[in-house]
C-alpha cells in the first residue's frame, strides 16, 4: 500500500513528488512512457513567465507568479540551466497601446515585479531585430527561460534520492474506490494507495472524469508547432520576444534557449488526438508567416528541426488543483497548461502541502535538498577538463560533434538513477543529437554505448520505448523468404 | 605542440593534402581525424566506382581511402584518430580532445581545412508529420548497414535522388529491403545518371520527379509516409497524394560543409557553396588557411577531392616557403549563363604556377550548352555540353600558359551559351 | 531494325548512347565519347554484367566489426544480382582480412570470387 501515487512523469508529476519527497511515506510515480518528461514538458516554449498573462485572481496568475519566484533558488538546487533574460511584449500598433497598458495593469496587480513599459526607441536598443513598426513593448525583466527537460529530470532524480520510486511504461486503465484507499488498475498490474495525484497532462480530465459525477472536465489537446534555429543565429533576440494578442491574432514567439539556440512558436490548433504530436504544413506555414511580424529578417531558414506539443487546454482556461469534491483522496492537477513549466514548483509546493495537511505527513530528517546535474566538460577550466579526462577518458571522446557531447556524459546520462534508456532519453539529458545534424552522424554511436551499457543487443535499442527500434534486424535475414527486385 | 601544417580531417581530402604536401618538401604534418580510421566518409561507401579518375580501375570506397592511407602511412606523416578539433583561432592555434592525450593545443603554420560536409536533416527540410524511429538520413542509414550490417528498416520510401539516397536503395534493395520510391522534390535528380540507371532502373524503383513528402505517420515507429507532386512552387499540389504503408524513411536532400569551426576562426562562407570563399591556391581569406573537398564545395566524385585537395597541399607547402603573397593582383572570376559559383572565386595569375581548376555548379538542367572561359575577351576554352544539370559539377582547365599569354589580364570569365 | 538509348555507367559523364540491333545483333553505336563507353554499350544490349558489392558476416575482429565489405571480382551476369547475394547470406569470413582476399570462391555459379574490399584486424 502506497501512501500516494503520483499519475504522470512530466513536470507537474516531478514537481509534486519532489516536494512531496520532503516528507515521510511511501510514494511512486506512474509513467505511461519510458522516461520522464515525454509529454507537454518535452515540447513546449521553455519559457518561465514573468506572471503578467494569466487574469488576475485566478490560480493560474498565483502559481505563476509563486513558480517565477521559486524558480532561480530551484535552478540552483537542482543544478538545472535557467537565464532570468526577461521578456518583451511588443505592441505592433498604436491602436492596440491600451491592450498593452492593460496587461501592464494585470501584472502589476498579480504582483509581477520591475514591469515597465518601453518605448519604440528603447525596445530597439534592446533588441535591434525587433520589427521597424513595433511602436512600444510591455518589459518583464523577471522573464526567463529554462531547460524543460534538466528541470523535469532534475525533480524527478531528487524526488527518487529522496526516496520516491517510479514505474515507467505503465499506463493507467482505472480506478477502484476501497474505504480510505484506492486501487489503480494499471496494464502493468494494480496498485494501493491512500491518495492519488492526478498530473497526467493532456488525460487528466479523462482520469478525472473516471472517478467524479459532480463535476466533469474536458480537457482539449492544444497542439503548438515550433521551429528550432541553428545556434549560429544565437543572439538574434537576446529576450524573449511575444506579440501582444492584438488584431493579427495570437502571435507567436521568438526566444533565445539556454542552450543557445532560437525557438519560434507556438501555433495554437485544437485538435482531437490526445497523442497527435504531428507537424503539419499548414502549422508550420502559419507559424512562419506569424513568426516574422513581431521581428525583422528572422532566419528561418535556418532551422534545425520542428516540432509539436499539446497544452493540456482546461475549458475555462485555469489549473484545476486539489481534491475532487465526490472522491476523498484524489487530487488533480489537470489542466496545467501555459505557463504550466513556470508554475510547476508552486504547484508541487502546493499539492505537497495539501497532502501534508491531510494525511499528517511527518518531515525526513535527512531529506537531500540539492542534486547535482551531469558533469558538463565544457564548464570546466582547461586543467580541471584535462584531470577528468585523465582520471575517465571517455571524457575524451566526443560522441556529438555538433553539440560536442562526450562518451563520460552519455555514459552518466544512462547509469545516473532513473538513467536514459533510449536515443531520445540520452537527448535530452546530454543533448548528444540535440544539434544541426539531428542525430545523423551521432545516433549509431550513441546506439552502441547505450547496447553497451545496457547489456543489450542495439536491435534492442529504441528512439523513445515501446515499438520505436531503430533497426529491424541485419543484412540479408530475409533473404530467400521474401524476393522482389 | 608545433607543426608546420595542420589537417583538420583525415578523409580522402585531408590525405591527398597531406601526400600533396609532404611530397612538396614538407616534413611536419599532422592529421586530425574524428573517426576512429583514416578515410571518412569513404569507409562507408562500400559500392564500386570510385578511382577511374585517379587509378584507371574501378574500386570501391575502402580501397580507395586504403590506398591513400597507405601513401601516407608510407610517408610516415603523422596524424591523430579519434581526435575532435572542438576550435581553431585566428592565428591557428588549435584546440582539440582525445581519450589519450585529453586536451590538445597546435600550434600551426598553415591549416588545410578538410572537414567534409553533413546530410540535410529531416528538421532542416520541415517536413511535417510525427517523429518515430525509422527517418534516417541516407548517410546514418548507409553507416548502419555497411559498417554496422544492421538493417534500419525493411519497407522504405526515399525523399531526394540525392547520390547517397540513390545508392541506399541499391544497398537496402541488395540486403533484402524493399525500396517502394524515390521521390525527388525538385523537376530534375540530384544525382548522377548512371547512379539512377544502376541503383533504380536495374530494380525497378520508380523515381518520382517533382514529388516530395507531406506527411509521416506513426508514433514509435514509422508506419506510412505520404508523399504528393509538387507544382513549379515547389508546393504540394492538393489531390495528388500519394500514401505507402512502409517503416522506414530516408532522406537524401542534399549536403551541407561543415564550417563551423572556419566560421569560429573567422573564414568567410560563401553563402551560395556554404563553403569558403578561396582563391586560385584554395586559400581563404585568412592568408595560411586552406580549404579543399566537401568542406569547400560539395563534390559528385572523390577523385576530384583528390586532385582538388592536393593542390591545397602544394600550395600549403608553397605558403610555408614564401610566407603570405600579395593579393593585390586578384581578379573576379565572374560568370553568365548558368554557374552559381565557381571555386576558385578569385585568381592572382602572378600567383599561379600550375595548371588551374576551375569548378563551379549550374543553377538548373539546361541542354544544348557551349561553355566557355575567357581571359580578357579571348576564348581560351569552348566546351560542348549536351547536358547540364546542378547534380553534376563541372570543370575547366586553365593552363598557366594561357594566363601568361595575357601579362594584363582584367577579367577572367565563363559564359554558359547556347551552343 | 531496334534502337536502344542508354546512359552509359561507366564514369560520371553518364554519356548518352544509342545502339542500333537488328535481331539482336549490334549494328551502330552512337554517343560514347571513350572505348569503355562503347564496349558498355555492346555488354548492355547483349550481356548486361554489374559488379555487386556487399557485405558478409565476420567473426573474430579485434575491433569488434561483425561485416566486412566485399565485391565480386569482376562483374557478373546482370540476372544473377540476387543470386549472388543469396549467396552471400551464409558466408562467415573470419578476421584478419586484407583486401583482395577470396572470401567466396565462384560465387553462384558464375565463375566470380567474391573478395574483400576492407582490412580488418
Amino acid at each position: 500500500m502506497y501512501d500516494v501515487i503520483i499519475i504522470g512523469a512530466g513536470v507537474t508529476g516531478c514537481a509534486v513528488a519532489r516536494y512531496l519527497s520532503r516528507y515521510q511515506g511511501k510514494m511512486l510515480v506512474l509513467e505511461r512512457a519510458e522516461d520522464v518528461c515525454c509529454g507537454t514538458s518535452k515540447a513546449n516554449s521553455a519559457i518561465i513567465h514573468a506572471g503578467f498573462d494569466a487574469a488576475h485572481g485566478s490560480l493560474m496568475a498565483e502559481m505563476n507568479v509563486r513558480g517565477n519566484r521559486m524558480v532561480p533558488q530551484l535552478a540552483r538546487d537542482l543544478d538545472f540551466p535557467f537565464q532570468m533574460n526577461g521578456s518583451l511584449v511588443v505592441c505592433m500598433s498604436e491602436e492596440d497601446m491600451p491592450r498593452l497598458r492593460a496587461l501592464y495593469e494585470n501584472g502589476v496587480k498579480n504582483g509581477v515585479e520591475r514591469l515597465e513599459i518601453v518605448d519604440s526607441k528603447r525596445l530597439h536598443e534592446m533588441e535591434p531585430n525587433v520589427s521597424k513598426n513595433a511602436v512600444a513593448a510591455l518589459w518583464a525583466p523577471t522573464g526567463g527561460i529554462v531547460c524543460p527537460f534538466n528541470m523535469t529530470i532534475a525533480l524527478a532524480e531528487n524526488a527518487y534520492a529522496n526516496g520516491v520510486e517510479f514505474r515507467f511504461n505503465t499506463k493507467v486503465t482505472g480506478f477502484t474506490r476501497g474505504s480510505g484507499c484506492w486501487t489503480i488498475h494499471t496494464d502493468g498490474g494494480d496498485f494501493q494507495t491512500r491518495y492519488v495525484v492526478n498530473a497526467a497532462g493532456v488525460y487528466a480530465d479523462v482520469l478525472h472524469n473516471m472517478v467524479s459525477e459532480e463535476r466533469k472536465l474536458h480537457i482539449t489537446p492544444r497542439r503548438g508547432d515550433y521551429c528550432l534555429l541553428d545556434k549560429q543565429t544565437g543572439g538574434f533576440v537576446s529576450h524573449t520576444v511575444f506579440q501582444l494578442p492584438g488584431k493579427l491574432g495570437k502571435g507567436v514567439l521568438v526566444s533565445p534557449t539556454v542552450h543557445g539556440n532560437i525557438i519560434v512558436g507556438p501555433t495554437a490548433i485544437d485538435i482531437e488526438d490526445r497523442d497527435g504530436t504531428n507537424t503539419t504544413a499548414a502549422g508550420l506555414d502559419d507559424l512562419i508567416a506569424k513568426a516574422g511580424i513581431s521581428v525583422d529578417n528572422l532566419p528561418i531558414r535556418q532551422t534545425i528541426t520542428s516540432f509539436a506539443g499539446l497544452r493540456a487546454h482546461e475549458d475555462h482556461h485555469e489549473f484545476v488543483i486539489g481534491e475532487v469534491g465526490d472522491a476523498p483522496g484524489f487530487i488533480d492537477c489537470a489542466g496545467i497548461e501555459s505557463p504550466g513549466l513556470t508554475s510547476a514548483p508552486a504547484i508541487g509546493e502546493t499539492v505537497a502541502e495539501l497532502l501534508r495537511e491531510k494525511m499528517g505527513l511527518a518531515e525526513k530528517e535527512n531529506f537531500i535538498a540539492t542534486r547535482k546535474g551531469l558533469l558538463d566538460p565544457k564548464t570546466l577550466s582547461r586543467e580541471e577538463y584535462q584531470a577528468l579526462i585523465r582520471e575517465n577518458p571517455a571524457y575524451g571522446q566526443i560522441i556529438c560533434r555538433c553539440e560536442q557531447v562526450t562518451e563520460g556524459e552519455i555514459i552518466d546520462a544512462i547509469r545516473r538513477p532513473l538513467g536514459a534508456r533510449s536515443l531520445d532519453g540520452v537527448k535530452r539529458r546530454t543533448r548528444a543529437g540535440m544539434g544541426r545534424c539531428q542525430a545523423g552522424f551521432c545516433s549509431p554511436r550513441v546506439m552502441e554505448i547505450l547496447a553497451r551499457e545496457l547489456g543489450v543487443s542495439q536491435a534492442e535499442i529504441t528512439k523513445c520505448g515501446g515499438a520505436s527500434r531503430l533497426i529491424v534486424g541485419v543484412n540479408k535475414d530475409s533473404i530467400g523468404e521474401v524476393r522482389e527486385g | 605542440m608545433k607543426y608546420e601544417i595542420a589537417i583538420i580531417g583525415g578523409g580522402p581530402a585531408g590525405l591527398a593534402a597531406a601526400i600533396a604536401a609532404y611530397d612538396a618538401g614538407c616534413r611536419s604534418i599532422l592529421i586530425l581525424e574524428r573517426d576512429n580510421q583514416l578515410g571518412g566518409i569513404l569507409n562507408q561507401c562500400i559500392h564500386n566506382g570510385f578511382g577511374l579518375h585517379t587509378f584507371g580501375e574501378e574500386l570501391t570506397g575502402p580501397e580507395y581511402a586504403a590506398r591513400f592511407a597507405k601513401q601516407v602511412l608510407d610517408r610516415g606523416i603523422e596524424y591523430k584518430l579519434n581526435t575532435m578539433v572542438l576550435s581553431i583561432s585566428e592565428d591557428k592555434k588549435i584546440t582539440a580532445v582525445n581519450r589519450t592525450d585529453g586536451l590538445i593545443e597546435i600550434e600551426a603554420t598553415a591549416v588545410i581545412l578538410a572537414m567534409g560536409c553533413r546530410e540535410r536533416s529531416r528538421g532542416a527540410l520541415n517536413i511535417p508529420g510525427f517523429r518515430p524511429a525509422g527517418i534516417y538520413s541516407a548517410g546514418t542509414a548507409q553507416r548502419l548497414v555497411n559498417i554496422e550490417g544492421f538493417l534500419p528498416g525493411r519497407r522504405v520510401v526515399i525523399l531526394g535522388s540525392g547520390d547517397i539516397g540513390l545508392i541506399m536503395a541499391r544497398r537496402m534493395t541488395l540486403e533484402g529491403a524493399k525500396v517502394l520510391v524515390v521521390a525527388e522534390l525538385m523537376p530534375y535528380s540530384g544525382g548522377l545518371k548512371r547512379n539512377i540507371v544502376q541503383c533504380l532502373n536495374d530494380f525497378d524503383i520508380p523515381l518520382k520527379l517533382s514529388h516530395t513528402v507531406v506527411d509521416i505517420q506513426g508514433r514509435e515507429r514509422v508506419t506510412g509516409v505520404t508523399i504528393a507532386e509538387v507544382g513549379p512552387d515547389r508546393k504540394p499540389i492538393p489531390g495528388t497524394e500519394i500514401h505507402y504503408d512502409c517503416d522506414t524513411l530516408l532522406l537524401s536532400c542534399g549536403l551541407l560543409p561543415e564550417n563551423e569551426l572556419s566560421r569560429g576562426m573567422g573564414v568567410t562562407i560563401s553563402p551560395v557553396t556554404n563553403g569558403p570563399v578561396v582563391d586560385e591556391s584554395l586559400q581563404t581569406n585568412i592568408p595560411g588557411v586552406f580549404a579543399a573537398g566537401n568542406v569547400l564545395h560539395v563534390h559528385d566524385l572523390v577523385d576530384f577531392v583528390s586532385e582538388e585537395a592536393a593542390a591545397a597541399g602544394r600550395a600549403a607547402a608553397r605558403y610555408l616557403e614564401q610566407g603570405a603573397q600579395s593579393g593585390a593582383g586578384e581578379i573576379n572570376v565572374t560568370f553568365e549563363g548558368g554557374p552559381r559559383y565557381t571555386v576558385p572565386a578569385s585568381i592572382d595569375p602572378k600567383r599561379v604556377s600550375d595548371d588551374l581548376v576551375i569548378r563551379f555548379r549550374v543553377g538548373g538542367v539546361m541542354k544544348n550548352r557551349r561553355v566557355r572561359l575567357y581571359l580578357d575577351d579571348e576564348v581560351v576554352v569552348s566546351r560542348k555540353r549536351p547536358v547540364m544539370a546542378p547534380g553534376e559539377m563541372e570543370e575547366l582547365k586553365l593552363t598557366k600558359e594561357a594566363l601568361a599569354a595575357h601579362p594584363d589580364l582584367k577579367r577572367i570569365h565563363i559564359a554558359v551559351e547556347e551552343a | 531494325m531496334e534502337k536502344r538509348e542508354l546512359t552509359c555507367i561507366g564514369c560520371p559523364l553518364g554519356c548518352a548512347i544509342t545502339v542500333t540491333l537488328d535481331g539482336g545483333e549490334v549494328k551502330d553505336i552512337v554517343g560514347f565519347t571513350c572505348k569503355r563507353g562503347k564496349e558498355y554499350a555492346r555488354k548492355e544490349v547483349t550481356n548486361p554484367t554489374r559488379i555487386v558489392t556487399s557485405t558478409v558476416r565476420l567473426v573474430g575482429s579485434k575491433t569488434g566489426a561483425c561485416v566486412v565489405s566485399c565485391k565480386t571480382a569482376q562483374d557478373i551476369p546482370k540476372g544473377k544480382i540476387f543470386a549472388v547475394t543469396a549467396a552471400l547470406k551464409d558466408v562467415i569470413a573470419a578476421a584478419p582480412v586484407n583486401i583482395g582476399d577470396v572470401l567466396l570462391k565462384d560465387v553462384a555459379g558464375t565463375g566470380v570470387d567474391i573478395v574483400a574490399t576492407k582490412a580488418v584486424r
